[in-house]
């Protein structure tokens, strides 16, 4: 089969590789009708995540059709189910899995070990997403093998077109999940840093929600339209004061609740401690940018909430900590609990409430998925979300 | 550099591996441009050129100019093409400096294939810089449509409000704005 495969820092190719196999008797493989290219991605493309191998099958926002169970997956699944396949893999029995807390499965994890050693636990496997996670092969592929199956999957309706559906695999929960990680008061000033597809989604989220208002900082212009679109009020980093602005808008209380759907690879137009990510970075002294984190942890209003869905990999240096713990502020972070929020999301999908597609400024084939990277990196083109047809 | 500034081209493009090496060369002409304003007794020495401290000097204000020009610029393009065109100045005087009977033939010699080399980098960066820079640039997308709700963003302000946050995610009871009594706020006391 065609599978879009990582050979090395920005360098991922389609190659020709051998179809998935039932390795397990709860596994089942599926046909991609759907994939999508995630920012998350942008960091094992770009190389800041650790733990990639030459050979890896990346992707990890998935849908299609059931084409094979295995035997112990068989009351839950069978051929010809169309499922949205969640990007953590989950085995649904274990403490963590039984209180909502998917993202830490405790067993799904085959490289938990790893993962314990840098983190001092293990976290639940994740598809195309290093081997810290699992190593397990990714969905930006023509078939799929899907491990813990009976569990991992979200079964959806016919007649629903997959642009509607797919973000169900992860973006559209990460962007709820970051929202309702903030518990949104009907006062609540909410301020995303980000206008990604997940800051998107976030902003999505913060309305229905019922916030009082909705504050982005990006600087894309297409990105901070799509933004506005939404119901959000914009922000230009590159041309406005941030911080100044924030209060601004808050009558100098700050906002309630920050999320953070930026990550470790911030930009900062010409700040001092922009510089000195940088240079950490570049000499691994570093691994990630937190220059996000640390202008949340300033400007958030005391007794504030900072929502993180944002990815970071390892160690992060100059913290406000004394901000973060003299005003008392709230952290919840995360890889998102997928499963935990998808009935309820598809619920709101087929009533109308939301239309996730609205995302997609890119579709197609699979070949065309190692351009589509480095457009999607660059944000050239006005390319908010890229969605791949195998 | 285009990409990154405010106002100048479409904001939110990587820094391109261009921009960085254009940022280089400015860097690049300033240092060299300081080094022929500070010392240019020593350098006409080096290359034999006695009597010519003047000139060096003056080449070294242009590299300085032509170096700030680049970083400050909203497009270093034509700024590029400048060092090209002193570049090519710098190797016709360094060519006078060879003719007649000049003990530092090999010195001069040397300078020259220096200031080829860059040359070569700032014939490669402007060449390339002008052709990323197409005039027009592409038309921004126009996403003000996407607004996600199928009802409209109005009709869609809490519409979710029948969710019930989990526990583990609720901001704890004593920090909820609703549970302090809603006493009138007086004026803070004159301290
Ligand atoms: N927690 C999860 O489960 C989960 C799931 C999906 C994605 N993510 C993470 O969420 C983050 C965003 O994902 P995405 O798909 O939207 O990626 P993206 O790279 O498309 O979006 C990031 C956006 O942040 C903007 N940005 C950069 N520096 C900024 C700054 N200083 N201030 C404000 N905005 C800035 C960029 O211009 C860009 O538009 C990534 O780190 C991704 O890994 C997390
Ligand atoms: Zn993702
Ligand atoms: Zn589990």
């Amino acid at each position: 089969m065609k599978a879009l495969v990582w050979h090395g820092t920005t360098d991922i190719r389609c190659d020709s590789v051998p179809d998935p196999q039932i390795e397990h008797p709860r596994d089942a493989i599926i046909k991609v009708t759907s994939c999508a290219i995630c920012g998350s991605d942008l960091h094992l493309y770009d190389h800041f995540m650790p733990g990639m191998k030459s050979g890896d099958i990346m992707g990890h926002e998935t849908m299609g059709e059931v084409v094979e169970v295995g035997a112990e997956s068989k009351g839950k699944l069978k051929v010809g189910d169309r499922v949205v396949i969640p990007f953590t893999i989950i085995c649904g029995e274990c403490d963590q899995c039984k209180r909502g807390n998917f993202s830490v499965c405790e067993r799904t994890n085959r490289n938990g070990h790893i993962a314990a050693k840098a983190f001092g636990h293990s976290t639940a496997g994740l598809f195309g997403y290093t081997h810290l996670t699992g190593g397990y092969a990714g969905g930006q592929a023509e078939y799929l093998r899907v491990p813990f199956a009976d569990a991992t999957h979200i079964k959806v309706p016919k007649g629903i077109p997959d642009e509607k559906l797919l973000f169900l695999s992860d973006i559209f929960p990460t962007g709820w999940q970051a929202a309702v990680q903030c518990d949104i008061q009907p006062d609540d000033t909410v301020a995303i840093w980000g206008a990604g597809p997940v800051g998107q989604m976030a902003i999505r989220s913060a309305v229905l929600l019922g916030a009082k208002q909705v504050v982005v900082i990006d600087r894309v212009p297409e990105r901070l339209a799509m933004a506005e679109a939404g119901g959000a009020i914009t922000i230009n980093f590159d041309e406005e004061s941030v911080i100044e602005r924030l209060n601004e808008l808050t009558n100098g209380k700050g906002p309630e609740k920050c999320i953070d759907a930026v990550g470790m690879e911030a930009h900062a137009a010409g700040t001092i401690d922009a510089m000195y990510d940088r240079v950490k970075q570049a000499t691994m002294m570093e691994t990630d940018r937190p220059h996000v984190l640390r202008e949340m942890a300033y400007v958030c209003r005391p007794a504030g909430t900072l929502s993180i869905p944002g990815v970071y990999g390892g160690l992060l240096d100059k913290i406000p900590f004394g901000a973060i713990m003299n005003k008392g502020l709230t952290i919840r972070t995360g890889q998102t609990h997928v499963n935990r929020w998808t009935d309820d999301l598809l619920h709101r999908i087929e009533e109308g409430q939301i239309d996730p597609s609205f995302v997609i400024t890119h579709t197609v084939g699979l070949e065309e998925g190692p351009d589509m990277y480095k457009i999607f990196r660059d944000k050239q083109d006005g390319c908010v979300k890229v969605v791949l047809k195998p | 550099m285009r990409y990154e500034t405010a106002r100048t081209r479409r904001q939110g493009h990587a820094d391109t591996a261009t921009d960085t090496l254009a940022r280089g060369l400015g860097l690049f002409s300033i240092a060299f441009g300081i080094a022929e304003v500070a010392a240019p007794r020593a350098m006409a020495r080096a290359l034999g050129m006695k009597g010519q401290e003047g000139l060096i000097a003056g080449y070294g204000l242009r590299e300085i100019a032509t170096g700030i020009g680049i970083l400050a610029s909203k497009d270093p393009t034509p700024w590029i093409w400048g060092r090209v065109a002193g570049d090519a100045l710098d190797l016709a005087t360094l060519a006078t400096a060879l003719e007649g009977k000049n003990p530092k033939k090999e010195n001069v010699g040397i300078a020259m294939a220096a200031v080829a080399g860059v040359t070569a980098l700032d014939v490669y960066c402007a060449q390339t810089l002008s052709r990323e820079s197409p005039h027009p640039l592409p038309p921004i997308q126009d996403y003000s449509d996407r607004t996600g709700f199928p009802q409209g963003v109005d009709h869609s302000w809490g519409a979710a409000s029948d969710f019930e946050v989990p526990d583990d995610f609720r901001t704890p009871e004593p920090l909820r704005p609703y549970t302090q009594p809603d006493l009138p706020q007086r004026p803070m006391p004159g301290l």
